[in-house]
């Protein structure tokens, strides 16, 4: 287990280009929604290095994945929490990691089914390629690539860090639910 | 009479890997399972706080109520939780249908099952009615029990968990009454397995002996013919509804004898603990289980039994149907697979 990166020198850098960026939007105070569970700890985070006021909300994206046929329903699912009204905000969606997008997809089309937006930005701390849809975050913190295998897990919430992990077993290999 | 009327059946409910592919009965169904079905209940009360309350686990997909028994409240739940589940809704009110002209239920099913049907919630006048179903339906169709019979409503007792839940930390150390018509309840039966299941410390039956099972020989239930007995230091009572024809059975005297005996009144609540909360699966009767004063009283959360249902209902049938995928899924699977 190897540790990846400055989690909190990275984080320090995006609130940086985040203020820069919603001030040049005029975006006084976007609401931040972080994806469970690795993206609710930076959402907490950035919410303090930007001093935000309103609380920041947590979705669990579970009921809107697109593998439901294959993979059930997620037996650990939580009650997503949006204590704030998402209609007209300009939203701040943070995770962890971003691959294929299909994470994302499903948290955009649960954030309006809260309310219309005004905008959506989007932030992950890293960005490991293998799009397969066309979705890409306004801000990385770092890009990555993995080989086959190969796993990263942000663990916190104090401190936050980077893991990698090697896969170990061979054989039966389920779908990876955390494949976002 | 025992209490358990027909077998319990719990592997047709499950799959290989022990998830929900059916919700026939409490009966044979874990702690664990059950605690996953209420934990996954709560996320579906949060889409019911949304502006849009709906999300797309069934979409595609038809749930057809086929209800042998009328009844408008319990069919109107599920079909509003099928809904939220973005479901096709097919209400098939059977009772007045081919059945009464007198076809087999197993005939009605091989016709229904012809539209391409997901999943069945059944509500039928016969014990075991549900578990019938299940057994003859086509591999993939779910069946989710409404009540059968006297045998059992487990999204009702399943609810009522939810519901104590809320209210109460947890199910350890505490004391539940169970007031009314136990005899003939199939809510009750429910009830009382879940709530041996997720661990109370006591289940106390309270009514009128001509109302209550006569075998009573599980561990942690105690039949009790007075309420001021019954509800001493308990934390949930739970009022049952009673029926007229137990009047013109001749098992009960009058309505206002039973009120009078077991009628959940202030004074009688007052028996039970200063924080326990008052439950009733309705609809209620007033002035014969219950005063008004109680059930619109601080202790009431009747109303919440309502909200609770539709989330509970979604959990099961959202559980269900993955189960059922699950169980497709591998069947599929050549042997030798990586599943």
């Amino acid at each position: 287990m190897t540790e990846l990166m400055n989690v909190e020198q990275v984080l320090e850098r995006m609130a940086g280009e985040l203020q820069t960026l919603f001030r040049g939007r005029n975006v006084e105070a976007p609401l931040i929604i972080g994806i469970r569970t690795g993206g609710v700890w930076l959402a907490e985070d950035l919410q303090r290095r930007l001093g935000l006021d309103d609380t920041y909300g947590s979705l669990d994206i579970s009921f809107y994945r697109d593998d439901f046929e294959r993979l059930g329903l997620n037996p650990q699912v939580r009650p997503s929490e949006l204590p704030v009204d998402t209609e007209d905000r300009h939203i701040l969606l943070v995770d962890d990691v971003i691959m294929s997008g299909r994470t994302i997809r499903a948290a955009m089309n649960e954030i309006f089914d809260y309310g219309r937006p005004a905008s959506i930005t989007l932030a992950t701390l890293v960005d490991l390629g293998s799009r397969e849809l066309p979705i890409q975050p306004d801000l990385v913190g770092q890009r990555m690539s993995l080989k086959d295998g190969q796993r990263i897990k942000l663990l916190g919430p104090e401190p936050l860090r980077l893991e990698l992990r090697e896969r170990k077993s061979q054989g039966r290999m389920s779908p990876e639910r955390g494949a976002s | 009479m025992t209490l358990d009327v027909t077998p319990s059946g719990s592997d047709l409910q499950l799959t290989t890997e022990g998830q929900l592919k059916h919700f026939l009965t409490i009966d044979g169904l874990s702690r664990n399972l059950l605690t996953e079905i209420l934990d996954t209940a709560d996320s579906f009360i949060e889409v019911g706080e949304r502006r849009i309350k709906k999300v797309p686990l069934l979409r595609g997909r038809t749930v057809v109520n086929l209800f042998f028994e009328a009844s408008t409240r319990t069919r109107s739940t599920f079909e509003l939780a099928a809904k939220r589940l973005s479901a096709d809704v097919l209400n098939l009110d059977i009772s007045k249908s081919a059945t009464s002209k007198g076809e087999s239920l197993s005939d009605t099913l091989l016709n229904l099952e012809a539209m391409a049907s997901d999943m069945f919630v059944v509500r039928h006048a016969q014990s075991g009615a549900a578990h019938f179903i299940a057994q003859s339906v086509t591999p993939g169709v779910a069946i989710i029990n409404a009540g059968d019979g006297r045998h059992a409503h487990p999204t009702q007792a399943m609810l009522d968990m939810l519901t104590i839940r809320q209210h109460k930390a947890g199910f350890e150390g505490l004391r539940v009454a169970i007031v009314g018509d136990v005899l003939h309840s199939r809510v009750a039966r429910s009830q009382i397995r879940a709530l041996l299941t997720l661990g109370v410390a006591e289940v106390r039956l309270v009514g009128p002996d001509t109302l209550m099972p006569s075998d009573v020989s599980l561990l942690g239930v105690r039949v009790c013919s007075s309420m001021a007995e019954g509800l001493a230091d308990t934390d949930v009572v739970i009022m049952l509804r009673l029926q007229k024809e137990r009047m013109e059975a001749g098992l009960l005297p009058s309505e206002r004898e039973f009120f009078r005996l077991y009628g959940l009144t202030a004074e009688k609540l007052a028996f039970a603990r200063s924080d326990a909360i008052v439950m009733h699966p309705g609809p209620i009767n007033r002035g014969v289980e219950i005063e008004s004063a109680v059930a619109d009283g601080p202790q009431s959360v009747i109303l919440s039994q309502v909200t609770n249902g539709i989330a509970l209902r979604m959990a099961v049938m959202s559980m269900a149907m993955s189960g059922q995928l699950a169980e497709r899924t591998r069947t599929a699977a050549r042997p030798g697979d990586a599943a």
